[in-house]
């Protein structure tokens, strides 16, 4: 069957529920938090008025259960889906290590919200990024059609390493904001994401398991390295399932970091999510004033991309990491990540740190330029003058 | 007389695994309990005595595992390969005809 796109206009988190229908999801369970809502409703709204099938939805009083009951879902082989944000997260915590570590490959979307208080429902990423050592899978959307896509590979690498994963977009400025999204057709999806083929199942009565049974010292450790191992995996997986996307589909992810106009760039920014695009603008704009910049997206965390990000460092003077996002104690998350894994490489490129947008302050392309300017001013100078530059800073 | 407690297993080995290839993909049971012996923990066995029993069966009630079973005599015996040695039923016993005592092993 020909590819031909269905185009609509849609919200990012209509995007997710569209992508739920496509990807075939049999169990939801999800409690409403803003701006995550929209999603769920949308779900329900196709079961209502039967557009979707074969689709169960537990309506659950809280995210911790209703991480639960997709955990309860997924050991039965299921395909299971939820979504929430911010404090909703937080409280699914448990929950979460529970999922990876019963290697079940449940796909969540988590609508950036920052953490209260102060009370706040818009973007910010400290929320996922505080979940990183869970062992889900993340990937970070840039756009409306980043979310679409993400959760239909994610549902296909999640059940590849057997893994839960996670699709992040930034609360309203994705969640809310309607954009044109090419969606595909059923035939197509179903061909690309067949049925999900479970490790074990706990309705399989010839062959009874029980998950999540006790680990004494003796076997613990095995089953860790067993994740770290997957995780690592992962990379393999993503990369062909990401070029497999863009052969079928025409949109390329094989790249775990996708790199805009960085070939013969002196620095580069680097960040995740819907900042991204307002980066890669200004990326234009800047290139036509004489700056030699590029952009970096991180659109996957975890596993996290080192090896890409080492090629790049070997060849740019310096790297602009925007955080949305920032670690009491000590930087911006993705810095300290991206700082950490060039250690013991060869690549040093000056690396500075800007926290910008946190709790959904704007962020655009002169602030894009603001930036740039200052990166170039300590790169000639060859020393950084703060490594964390709190940039928005009432001063 | 309900013996439900009292059937043995068969063909029960002690699953041990020495390297991580071996190890499933994710942490589910090794095989059921027929396999997974839950009774090597204890340190205390409970050990009854048959002269003091009064087949009240509170033992064979509040036994938690259940690891405790009527025999085909009316008495109750102990499946060792399952008892925890947790000492409720030497707690329960009314006529005091279970005690608990150190293991050899």
């Amino acid at each position: 069957m020909e590819y031909k796109p269905i185009r609509k206009v849609v919200s990012g988190n209509y995007a997710a529920a569209y992508a739920v229908k496509h990807a075939r999801v049999e169990v939801v369970a999800a409690y409403p938090i803003t701006p995550q809502t929209s999603i769920i409703e949308k779900i329900a709204e196709f079961l209502a008025n039967g557009e979707i099938e074969g689709l169960e939805y537990v309506p659950v009083e809280s995210e911790h259960s209703a991480m639960a009951a997709c955990i309860g879902a997924s050991a039965t082989g299921a395909r299971a889906f939820t979504a929430t944000s911010a404090q909703g997260l937080a409280l699914m915590h448990e929950m979460l290590h529970w999922a990876a570590g019963a290697r079940l490959p449940i796909v969540m979307v988590d609508v950036n919200r920052a953490m209260a208080p102060p009370w706040s429902v818009w973007d910010d990423q400290t929320d996922s990024l505080a979940q990183r050592d869970t062992g889900w899978l993340q990937f970070y959307a840039e756009n409306n059609q980043e979310v679409y896509d993400g959760v239909l590979m994610a549902f296909k690498i999640a059940e590849t390493v057997n893994l839960p994963a996670m699709v992040v977009e930034s609360a309203f400025i994705l969640s809310h904001t309607y954009d044109v999204v090419e969606m595909i057709p059923q035939e197509l999806v179903d061909e690309f994401l067949p049925p999900r083929k479970p490790l074990y199942t706990l309705t399989d009565f010839d062959n009874p398991v029980a998950v999540g049974a006790l680990g004494g010292p003796n076997d613990y450790y095995e089953f860790r390295y067993k994740i770290a191992k997957a995780m690592e995996d992962a990379k393999k997986v993503i990369h062909e399932v990401g070029k497999e996307f863009g052969e079928r589909f025409g949109r390329d992810y094989s790249q775990m970091i996708e790199l805009y106009r960085t070939d013969d760039a002196d620095f580069v920014f680097m960040g995740m999510g819907s900042l991204m695009g307002t980066v890669k603008q200004a990326v234009d704009v800047l290139r036509d004033e004489g700056y030699k910049v590029g952009a970096a997206k991180v659109r996957w965390f975890r596993p996290f991309p080192k090896e890409e990000l080492y090629e790049l460092a070997k060849s740019v003077e310096g790297i602009a990491v925007l955080d949305r996002n920032f670690s009491f104690g000590q930087e911006g998350i993705l810095f300290n990540e991206a700082k950490g894994a060039l250690y013991n490489t060869n690549a040093k490129p000056l690396m500075k740190n800007y926290i910008v947008g946190l709790g959904g302050r704007d962020f655009t392309v002169s602030d894009v330029r603001k930036i740039a300017e200052n990166m170039k001013a300590i790169i000639e100078k060859g020393e950084l003058d703060v490594e964390v530059d709190w940039y928005h800073l009432k001063r | 007389m309900n013996t439900l407690f009292g059937e043995k297993k068969e063909g029960a080995t002690k699953i041990v695994l020495t390297r991580v290839d071996e190890y499933p993909e994710a942490p589910i049971s090794l095989g059921t309990t027929l396999s997974n012996f839950t009774g090597d923990w204890r340190t205390f066995i409970p050990v009854v005595d048959d002269d003091k029993c009064v087949k009240c069966y509170i033992c064979w009630k509040f036994c938690p595992e259940p690891a405790i079973y009527i025999r085909e005599d009316g008495y109750v015996g102990i499946d060792y390969d399952y008892c925890k040695g947790c000492g409720i039923c030497a707690n329960e016993c009314p006529t005091k005809a279970i005690t608990m005592e150190k293991e050899e092993k």
